[in-house]
């Protein structure tokens, strides 16, 4: 455990699990997404739904949504700096989820063109983890640089990963894959000590049976 | 170099500030990062002194302004170190920007606590950053070995460890020896010892604020009875392990679910 977990974070309170952590999974959202959020639905579960409007986590997640970081003062005007930047979105309550943790938030984002969906949950002193990514079962807390990408399940697709990303000296952390069925789709999360560079990225997107390549910087 | 228990990371170094800064293994530099952390704590110190400062709920915030040291039973330094809690406590609740010390609920203990002394004794910023760095190692102890959450153990891991925290803070900065520091983390983690995780409607407010209060208040007293030479007969270490056990021994109501103690009570206004 890191001393500055302990004298730290540096936040807009009044809580870290439903601010500081709500903050944190609106900005992987948004950094996933890859650029800005034009529209987002966002399911609210557990304590998050009976507690969001004195906690201001509903603030926090669109606060999240347009990549502010969890010290910022914008914060607690975010609703109204969303609104006036057109970003359309909409807050609802989700009663049903299997095993989730309390503190859970389902977020589906567009914008660009692009679409991302997930579930994640704010598991304490501002920590958070990403539990469901696409529809796929995944598990990252974003704290290192991650790399997510999206395959066909087949041999040898992750020793081409690995072996692309050994060549460049890029040290991997901690390494999952998860899929949905066997020959389906299926994620490789990767969380890297080394910035992979965009020439790397590019490279790995041209790999066979990889769909599409994301990084995720870490999270301050 | 590492330590996981308050015996540990005292045999490190001659001095406990030492010890912390060299288990040190994050990437960014140390002492920069917690001189930041001092800055924030006293912004939001004046930010909490506002009298018109509302919380989002309306529940609390611009109490810490009507206490007046002149006029305070308890002398100035215990009267200017519960304002100062409950100042950035309060903040925190009105969506402040504050620094977790370990947690929101209970952030105003360690600024309550070294503002307060620092007016009454003059110490230096450097001084106070080296507290911060005692504090934040014995913060990372009770961590490892019991809980810093509410959710998990109940106040005791909030505020009962940010007063153990805030009292070995005081020790060091009143000049105390590291055996009259391991005391003081004792009597102030026993002295809390139970409390309960009872916020009313979920939200970090009542009674969240003034339980830091007593959380500085008990800080104080913890390291006063240390300093006057009072040991402790129970060690740092067997006294947060308790802290634990007794965290997972609480049912559920009683751990920051809103439904016991204080949350099922009525309240007098609103």
């Amino acid at each position: 455990m890191d001393i500055f977990d302990v004298i730290g974070p540096i936040m807009i309170g009044p809580s870290s699990s439903h601010t500081a952590g709500a903050v944190r999974i609106g900005c992987v959202a948004r950094r996933l997404l890859g650029c800005p959020v034009e529209k987002a639905e966002i399911g609210l579960y557990g304590s998050f739904a009976s507690t969001y409007q004195g906690h201001g986590t509903d603030r926090a997640i669109v606060a999240g949504l347009m990549d502010m970081p969890v010290d910022d003062p914008r914060i607690r005007d975010s609703i109204a700096l969303a609104e006036a930047a057109g970003m359309q979105f909409r807050f609802f309550e989700v009663d049903n989820l299997r095993d989730a943790h309390p503190n859970t938030v389902l977020i589906r984002a567009e914008g660009g063109g692009a679409k991302i969906e997930l579930q994640a949950a704010s598991v304490g002193g501002g920590a958070i983890r990403v539990e469901k990514l696409d529809g796929i079962r995944v598990s990252f807390s974003g704290k290192n640089n991650t790399l997510i990408i999206m395959h066909t399940d087949a041999p040898g697709v992750i020793a081409h990963v690995t072996s692309l990303l050994a060549g460049q000296s890029v040290n991997i952390a901690a390494m999952q894959v998860f899929r949905t069925v066997p020959g389906g789709v299926a994620v490789m999360v990767i969380e890297a000590d080394d910035l992979p560079s965009s020439s790397m990225m590019d490279c790995l997107r041209g790999l066979r049976g990889v769909h599409t390549v994301t990084l995720l910087m870490k999270l301050d | 170099m590492d330590y996981s228990s308050i015996a540990e990371l005292f045999a490190l170094a001659p001095r406990v500030q030492d010890a912390v800064r060299a288990a040190y293994r994050g990437d960014s530099d140390a002492d920069i990062r917690m001189r930041e952390a001092l800055h924030v704590m006293r912004e939001s110190v004046a930010d909490g002194m506002q009298p018109d400062l509302k919380s989002v709920s309306g529940m609390t915030g611009g109490q810490a302004a009507k206490i007046d040291p002149e006029k305070a039973l308890g002398g100035r330094t215990l009267a200017r170190a519960s304002a100062i809690a409950l100042a950035v406590a309060e903040s925190n609740a009105a969506m402040g920007r504050i620094v977790a010390a370990p947690t929101a609920g209970a952030c105003g203990i360690l600024p309550g606590a070294l503002f307060a002394t620092e007016e009454a004794h003059g110490y230096t910023e450097d001084e106070l950053i080296d507290a911060l760095f005692t504090a934040a190692g014995v913060g990372r102890v009770i961590a490892m070995r019991a809980s810093i959450s509410g959710a998990q153990g109940g106040c005791q891991a909030e505020c009962g460890s940010a007063s153990a925290m805030a009292a070995a803070a005081l020790v060091q900065l009143a000049g105390g020896t590291k055996e009259a520091m391991e005391s003081a983390i004792a009597f102030a983690m026993m002295n809390l010892m139970g409390l309960v995780c009872d916020p009313v409607k979920g939200l970090v407010e009542v009674p969240c604020v003034y339980r830091n209060v007593i959380g500085v208040a008990n800080a104080l007293t913890a390291a006063d009875m240390a300093l006057a030479g009072i040991v402790s007969p129970i060690a740092a270490d067997e006294a947060i392990d308790a802290m634990g056990r007794v965290g997972s021994m609480l049912p559920e109501a009683l751990r920051e679910t809103g439904k016991g103690g204080c949350a099922s009570c009525k309240l007098r206004v609103q």
